[in-house]
């Protein structure tokens, strides 16, 4: 398992220090990192931190500023035509023409690409069938809820067979239900053998993905297998665990937490606290502590850290290395 | 060559069922030009008739009467009141109610009796240049020819007989003179608004960032978007000519299919000014505004309204550079003058190079900035 640039075996994406500015701005500041074909690669990070500029220069939208990218082993510089062949794309706001029907926007995007009519044909019949789309044929885009334009938007990106998917924010704004479906969809379509690059917000969209990479303001801070980054010594520094403390009183008992000597951090996910504590700190001394503060406690137990912890602990990381460049 | 147009079949066809599915975008394109036909046909007439006009006759005889039945005579004035006092005379003009106040003399009978030179006063508001230049040439033409008239007493013939005589336009008919230019400012309209619509709502839409991720080619993009324009362009000019000819009976003495010729070019000017519009503007209002820039000239300064020869150097320099000039040229001499390829093949060389250039200019633009947007 794993995912590491090291590794071999085919590679889909390989992005080689990547560079994009606008102005004095730097939107991708040296982002490298590899996609194996078949993965599906969760891309994460904050709004604005240039997910959508790195997808727009590996799909040829965007000119590198610097580094260089190869998609499906071309180019993107000089080859990009051919690389616009060989990918689907599928934007966050669904790009559908809302005035066409259902099977006029598969017919149109099939026609972009010069699928003979034959296999068009045979291509909107494979779609329709699987993205669930007979009853929709005729309505207008416009008349679809957000799921199932979803789908469509899917439909159309990957009509001409491409091997490699950018899907940038594909659940934003969709029920929870279509976006269950869609994922169940993407393990189907990878089980075939197709790479999908998908950009999310959410962290349990994250922890289904084969390989994570988040990034913070222009830097890659995190790439690899969820479970290859929980492992990391910046996420789970040698001599601490990390533990969930369940309290009716979460906002007291965080408020105290956080001055006992020995808690390294502490955060409040729900009905409770998740801290990671040094080893020394006994559980039993813990729970006697809160309680001699006269804090409620139900439960303390030792918690394997979330993608979100991870990815908190990496951006304090980042943040504090930041400063310590600046002073 | 096939290459590079790739993906011009898929957006014409898609660019058709738009048009199709929004009927109502094409009826109003369609019609709202003949609405502005009518309005301009019927409603406006450059000839000036009919001035309101205040008089006080202090004098009030035979000969002062005659005057006044004259001036009314030549269609130019209309007396609304009678006033008897220089006062009511200026207030009358102060206020708006006349144009035009005429005071004849207490003793204007008189001085023509005894031969001697008789004053009119003859007050024109001058705040409309037109009005007034019409006053003055009427007022004095009238003064000249009664003054003629009492010096050749028994109605010799003048010395010198100036005949002059209308051509093509025989009755001055403002129909004629107008919808001819209007034909240029309204295709201009029509096929900029939609192209730079057309473009314009797949940006907002995300659409077109799509389609370059597609192997779409620019070029076939670009003219897949533009010939269902410039049909629509086509059936435009077709129905304008009809309704001019039929409806506004202005007789059209040139040959219709040397127009369509000549028209071409300056379609292409159109869509590709919606083309630039379009690699500018992010939103439709936005189109709105930089399309509304781009009219101006060519209505002010195209010679539509205001005869070019007229202007200040500079703008008459500028107007060589606007391409509804060289189509207003060809239009109205077609139409009204029988012109032919022969008389107009300059202003068809013209259209042809400003729409060559613009087209590369909008083609590198669309290029440059809508892909890289």
């Amino acid at each position: 398992m794993g995912a590491t640039p090291q590794m071999n075996g085919e590679v889909a994406i390989s992005a080689e220090h990547l560079v994009r500015r606008f102005g004095n701005f730097t939107a991708v500041n040296d982002v490298s990192f590899r996609v194996q074909k078949g993965e599906i690669f969760g891309f994460l990070g904050p709004n604005g931190s240039g997910k959508t500029t790195v997808i727009k220069m590996l799909t040829g939208l965007l000119p590198l500023s610097g580094g260089r990218a190869y998609v499906e082993g071309l180019d993107v510089r000089t080859d990009s035509e051919a690389v616009r062949e060989r990918i689907g794309y599928m934007s966050q706001n669904f790009s559908l023409y809302y005035d066409l029907t259902v099977t006029e926007n598969l017919q149109f995007y099939g026609r972009i690409y010069s699928l003979e009519p034959a296999r068009l044909k045979r291509r909107i019949d494979e779609i329709v069938q699987l993205n669930g789309l007979e009853p929709y044929l005729n309505r207008l885009a416009a008349q679809l809820s957000g799921g199932w334009k979803q789908r469509l938007a899917l439909g159309c990106a990957m009509l001409h067979e491409p091997k490699l998917l950018f899907l940038d924010e594909p659940t934003a704004g969709i029920d929870p239900v279509a976006r269950r479906q869609l994922w169940d969809l993407l393990f189907e379509l990878s089980g075939h053998g197709i790479t999908f690059f998908v950009t999310t917000h959410y962290m349990d969209e994250a922890e289904r993905c084969s390989h994570v990479a988040y990034i913070y303001y222009g830097k890659l801070i995190a790439d690899g297998t969820p479970n290859s980054l929980r492992e990391l010594p910046d996420v789970q520094p040698p001599g601490t665990q990390r533990v969930e403390i369940t309290t009716p009183e979460v906002t007291r008992a965080l408020r105290f937490a956080r001055h006992l000597p020995g808690i390294r951090s502490a955060t409040i996910f729900g009905q409770s606290i998740h801290a990671l504590i040094e080893d020394r700190f006994n559980l039993d001394d813990l729970r006697e502590q809160l309680l001699k503060n006269g804090i409620a406690v139900t439960e303390i137990r030792p918690l394997a850290p979330s993608l979100e912890d991870v990815f908190v602990e990496l951006t304090y990381k980042h943040q504090a290395m930041l400063e310590a460049a600046r002073a | 060559m096939r290459n590079f147009f790739r993906g011009f079949g898929a957006i014409f066809y898609k660019e058709v069922l738009h048009v199709r599915r929004d009927p109502a975008t094409l009826f109003f394109s369609l019609v709202i030009p003949l609405l502005q036909m009518v309005v301009l046909g019927f409603g406006i007439d450059t000839n000036i008739r009919q001035i309101n006009t205040v008089v006080y006759n202090a004098d009030d005889r035979r000969e002062s009467r005659e005057l006044l039945d004259r001036l009314k005579n030549s269609d130019t004035f209309h007396i609304v009141r009678y006033v008897q006092n220089d006062g009511d005379l200026n207030d009358a003009i102060i206020a708006g109610k006349a144009r035009v106040g005429i005071k004849i003399p207490v003793d204007y009978s008189d001085h023509l009796l005894h031969n001697m030179s008789a004053q009119v006063l003859v007050l024109i508001d001058g705040s409309d240049s037109s009005v007034a230049g019409q006053a003055i040439n009427v007022t004095t033409a009238i003064g000249l020819d009664e003054s003629l008239r009492r010096v050749l007493q028994d109605r010799a013939s003048f010395a010198v007989d100036m005949r002059p005589k209308l051509l093509f336009n025989p009755d001055s008919r403002s129909p004629n003179f107008f919808l001819p230019g209007l034909t240029a400012i309204l295709l201009l309209n029509v096929t900029t608004f939609l192209t730079a619509f057309s473009i314009v709502r797949e940006k907002e839409r995300g659409t077109l960032e799509q389609l370059f991720v597609t192997p779409v080619r620019p070029m076939g993009l670009l003219f897949g978007k533009l010939l269902p324009y410039l049909v629509i362009g086509f059936s435009e000019l077709t129905l304008i000519l009809t309704f001019m000819r039929f409806v506004f009976q202005v007789p059209i003495h040139g040959n219709v299919l040397v127009l369509a010729f000549l028209s071409l070019p300056y379609l292409f000017v159109s869509l590709s000014i919606g083309i630039l519009v379009s690699s500018k503007a992010n939103s439709q209002s936005e189109a709105i505004q930089l399309a509304f820039l781009t009219f101006l000239p060519s209505i002010f300064f195209s010679g539509y309204i205001f005869p070019r020869e007229t202007m200040p150097l500079i703008f008459y320099v500028i107007s060589y550079f606007i391409p509804a000039s060289y189509y207003i040229n060809i239009t109205r001499g077609i139409i009204l003058r029988g012109a032919g390829l022969s008389h107009l093949w300059l202003d068809g060389l013209a259209l042809y190079a400003m729409g060559s250039v613009l087209l590369l200019i909008a083609a590198r633009r669309f290029q440059n900035k809508v892909i890289m947007a």
